[in-house]
């Protein structure tokens, strides 16, 4: 496999301001740290997994790599260019090469248009001089790609069922030939039996078009299955990041360990009788973070150090890093 | 004798394009101290059977056949009566909390009044009683946590003073409707782990429907797999899990992936859940069966049983043929 | 390779086996509308208004500016609605002919009615979707400018317009239009901010589409269902105002006249046995006003059928 990244991330820093109630116009908004410091890259055919739980940043990230929310500090090198360098208009090549598809299938799709203009959309956007004939073409080509029958282009969404929906949102971000496909949770609405048809058909399409996938979900086994490798975030800072069998064989960090064992297995004689690791408390106020390491408030192991000293995130192993002063 | 006795259910509504059954003639009966799972898809029918059996289906949803609760009918009883039942012997849990309590009350005063109501508690007493129901549901600091409103519990938070207030009258049964959906699964853990040992510790019975079959796993002594408004197979969860003996049962076990396994590829059921405005004759799975046969497609089949356990199934095709 | 079987994918398809083009959502608003009797019978005698008030002067036998000298100040005894005199609603007290005259009268109060509706939907629709997506400081200048606007009390300015500039319908259409659009781009503000959120709006903005054609072909294509509504009844509303400035004497410049000014001039000589003054602009203005609302109704219910 082509092992130069055609996406580097490094130190993203996303901040949002959060006005309080009762604030006057000029008071300064507090700031909410939604992404801190975040370093990956990401290799065509590659599958990077984000998880964590609802408020950890990850949907964040996502949206700060195409530039839908500003980022603080940090840079997003595709292909050697710094996106967030560029202008808003000279950003819009590159956006040709990155596509997203969303959770909530049918919200994705807008209602009043038809499936065929819904998947043309980007290449009309993007190319506004192609010949009908040829966009016709190119949508046909999509949809039998992603598994629905042509003769559907001119439905609309709200006669899809879930599943469905979801493949005319991949349709769409297939149909500019993308290099990186970010999928925010897009399996998390469906049904389990479709679930399966989605992540296998994300799979095929990755294999067949060298696809870099970046794939946000809450359920491990998911990510587990569709990735190469995994990185586990809480409140916005990267905990762990490792290849995925090393994340569920050796996990390091306190956290990933509690997240794995809180993964209900669909077998009972394993899911009676395993130890469960149970994090208790909630989840700290991301205005407000914990000084030193974020998750010391809810760790078993947590000791003076991690409230003084933020843990460095190192690497222990090959391709495995933790931010952890005792990791295992 | 059998806590909960349900025969030929039928849940139908009444929409403008038709009639749409729901629920199609499901048969099952719960023991005492028991956690039933009933699990399914969207439109599986799941939901819509237990508020079939509950009286509470939206005003144009009508159920027939017959549920027996502690031996007597309750189905289609007066809203007066039913409202009794449920406040004392049924207690519910849903996915939103925030669907059941009232964001601009204290939850001091939900609590409280559940109890004064029904049961004529005094107001101290029912305080105490209610501080005493949210430290047995682990909420830390609860004398007074309960004086908070409900949004400024956690999503966690908030299903746990749900669960409190459902077991303030000591109800028989709890039906937990997708109770840990909406949460995250470190939540989701401690919430199953919760009902499990307050289960133990009230004596009481659950149905817990749910889509997450992990979650079924870990947590029911028997299952009923729903589908198209029908069941599909129904017996103790460890049986079922170890051989499942229906075809859509077999399909979605092998759909979901697993994370103590690496297989290269999921298998999927292909075709997407049933429209249930158009229900197919004969059994709801038919069209996305690999097995079916010509039958499949005209008659539905009946529940038979598949082994010596309380192990029945309702498929056409022998048990050989698919295992 | 993913398209192996073809059988498979077949199946898929299979809860969408009628073929043809799809249902869209108009499509099925329009059957939902259909379906409610008030609202489809409103329109056809909502309809029919409009066609009479073309049709009608075709039938007349005086104009609407033309003076019956018999009838003239004898309006209780000779102007009376009668097919032989020609006049069929009967005289007013200068005697000339009600029938044209109400036909006057619909053709400018539905007209003052129907623009102003149009511009104050026109305004409202951009200004407030422009202000919405943008959101930040823009929106809160824009509509902090609303906020002012509508603090202004409404009638009072139109008065004084009317009475400052001269009173013409062409100022009155001015003021009613530059004032009306208000609420409806605080609707449309409000319905962007909730659509900004979905997230086919975010693929749009992903996939790098102009914030102009995010506007027009995601946001405006989706609001049209409330505009819709919310424009028919703006219609009734503004016929109102225009009503009310013209019962008090202020509107339509004589011998042009609208619903309000027969009606004041009707309800001025109930006294003389002349209630045919009355009652016939009265019967149009309130049919009128009841069909606009009515269907203003259907059309929410047809649209968005969760609301009910």
């Amino acid at each position: 496999m082509n092992n130069q990244p055609i996406l580097e991330v490094k130190n993203l820093k996303v901040n949002f301001d959060v006005s309080s109630e009762g604030d006057m116009p000029w008071t300064k908004a507090k700031k909410l740290q939604a992404v801190n410091d975040i370093s990956f890259s990401l290799s065509a055919g590659e599958t990077l997994g984000v998880v964590g739980e609802s408020g950890c940043g990850k949907s964040t990230l996502a949206r700060a790599i195409v530039k839908m929310v500003p980022a603080e500090a940090g840079e997003v090198i595709w292909l050697g260019n710094d996106l967030l360098g560029l202008s808003h208009s000279e950003t819009r090549p590159y956006r040709k090469q990155i596509q997203m598809i969303f959770q909530d299938p049918l919200a994705s799709l807008n209602p009043r248009m038809n499936i065929g203009e819904i998947i043309a959309e980007p290449l009309r956007t993007h190319y506004p001089k192609t010949p009908e004939a040829d966009v016709q073409a190119r949508v046909i080509d999509v949809m039998n790609k992603v598994g629905l029958l042509d003769n559907l282009m001119n439905r609309y969404p709200h006669e899809f069922s879930g599943g469905q929906c979801q493949r005319i949102g991949i349709a769409r971000a297939l149909i500019l030939k993308p290099k990186l496909i970010i999928c925010d949770e897009p399996v998390s609405a469906l049904d389990v039996s479709i679930q399966a048809q989605v992540v296998n058909l994300l799979m095929d399409l990755q294999e067949e078009m060298k696809l870099a996938l970046i794939f946000i979900a809450h359920d491990l086994s998911v990510v587990k299955h569709i990735s190469t490798k995994i990185m586990v975030l809480y409140l916005g800072n990267m905990v762990e990041l490792a290849k995925s069998d090393d994340i569920y064989k050796s996990p390091s960090h306190p956290y990933t360990q509690a997240l794995i064992s809180a993964v209900p297995i669909p077998d009972p004689n394993v899911e009676k009788n395993k130890d469960l690791i149970l994090i208790e408390g909630d989840l700290p106020s991301p205005i407000n973070p914990p000084s030193g390491c974020v998750f010391r408030t809810r760790c078993q192991k947590a000791q003076e150090v991690c409230a003084l000293e933020k843990p460095e995130f190192k690497g222990i192993a090959q391709d495995h890093s933790v931010a952890c002063h005792f990791h295992d | 004798m059998s806590l909960i006795d349900v025969k030929n259910l039928k849940v139908e509504f009444e929409t403008a394009d038709g009639i749409v059954s729901a629920v199609n003639n499901v048969n099952f009966s719960m023991d005492e101290g028991k956690i039933l799972a009933i699990v399914g898809e969207s439109g599986s029918g799941k939901s819509q059977t237990v508020f079939g059996m509950t009286g509470l289906l939206d005003h144009n949803g009508s159920a027939t056949g017959s549920v027996k609760f502690e031996g007597k009918e309750i189905l289609n009883l007066s809203n007066q009566k039913l409202n009794q039942i449920r406040a004392e012997k049924i207690a519910m849990i849903f996915q939103d909390p925030m669907t059941s309590l009232n964001p601009y009350v204290r939850v001091s005063e939900q609590m409280t009044e559940v109890l004064i109501h029904h049961q004529g508690v005094s107001k101290s007493d029912a305080l105490k009683q209610s501080i005493s129901m949210l430290d047995a549901v682990r909420i830390p600091d609860a004398s007074n946590r309960i004086r908070m409103y409900p949004h400024e519990f956690s999503g966690g938070m908030r299903q746990r003073v749900m669960i409190a207030m459902s077991l303030l009258c000591h109800p028989k049964l709890l039906i937990a409707d997708e109770p840990t959906t909406a949460l995250d699964v470190t939540v989701q853990a401690q919430i199953m782990k919760l009902l499990a040992d307050l289960q133990k510790d009230f004596g009481m019975s659950i149905i817990l429907i749910t889509h997450d079959l992990g979650v079924v796993a870990g947590s029911s002594d028997d299952m009923l797999v729903m589908y198209g408004g029908e069941i599909m197979e129904i017996g103790k969860t460890e049986n079922i899990y170890a051989s499942p003996t229906h075809p859509y049962t077999q399909g979605l076990m092998s759909a979901v992936p697993r994370l103590d396994d690496s297989e290269e590829r999921l298998v999927t059921i292909p075709g997407n859940p049933p429209n249930m405005m158009k229900a197919p004759e004969g059994c709801p799975f038919a069209p996305r069966c690999n097995y079916s046969i010509d039958k499949c497609n005209s008659e539905s089949p009946i529940l038979v049983k598949a082994s010596n356990d309380d192990h029945f199934r309702a498929c056409h095709v022998s048990k050989e043929k698919i295992l | 390779m993913i398209v192996a079987n073809k059988g498979k994918i077949k199946t898929m398809a299979e809860n969408l086996s009628e073929s043809g083009p799809g249902r869209s959502l108009w499509k099925d608003a329009r059957m939902r509308f259909i379906q409610n009797k008030a609202a489809t019978i409103s329109l056809f005698i909502l309809l029919s208004i409009v066609l009479f008030s073309f049709i009608g002067p075709y039938f007349a036998v005086w104009s609407y500016e033309q003076i019956d000298w018999n009838a003239m100040g004898s309006a209780a005894r000779v102007g009376m609605p009668s097919i032989e005199s020609g006049h069929y609603f009967g005289t007013d007290d200068l005697g000339r002919d009600l029938y044209s005259r109400v036909i006057q009268g619909t053709q400018i109060s539905l007209m003052v009615g129907v623009l102003g509706a149009t511009v104050a939907v026109i305004v409202g629709t951009l200004y407030g979707a422009t202000s919405g997506y943008l959101g930040g400081k823009t929106d809160q200048i824009m509509m902090r400018i609303v906020d002012i606007l509508m603090s202004i009390p409404y009638m009072f300015v139109l008065i004084l317009l009317l009475v400052v500039f001269g009173r013409s319908i062409g100022m009155l259409f001015i003021g009613i239009g530059l004032l009306s659009w208000l609420d409806m781009s605080r609707i449309v503000r409000g319905q962007t901010l909730n659509l900004k959120n979905k997230e086919f709006i975010e693929a749009a903005r992903v996939t790098g589409v102009s914030d102009f054609k995010i506007i027009t072909r995601h946001i405006v294509p989706n609001l049209l269902g409330i505009v819709a509504v919310y424009a028919t009844l703006l219609v009734p509303g503004i016929i109102l105002a225009e009503s009310f400035i013209s019962f008090l004497g202020l509107g339509v410049q004589e011998p042009s006249t609208s619903w309000g000014a027969l009606i004041k001039e009707g309800a001025g000589t109930i006294s003389y046995d002349t209630e045919w003054q009355l009652l016939f602009p009265l019967a149009f203005f309130v049919v009128s006003l009841f069909c606009f609302y009515f269907i203003g109704d259907g059309l929410r219910d047809a649209l968005d059928p969760k609301e009910r």
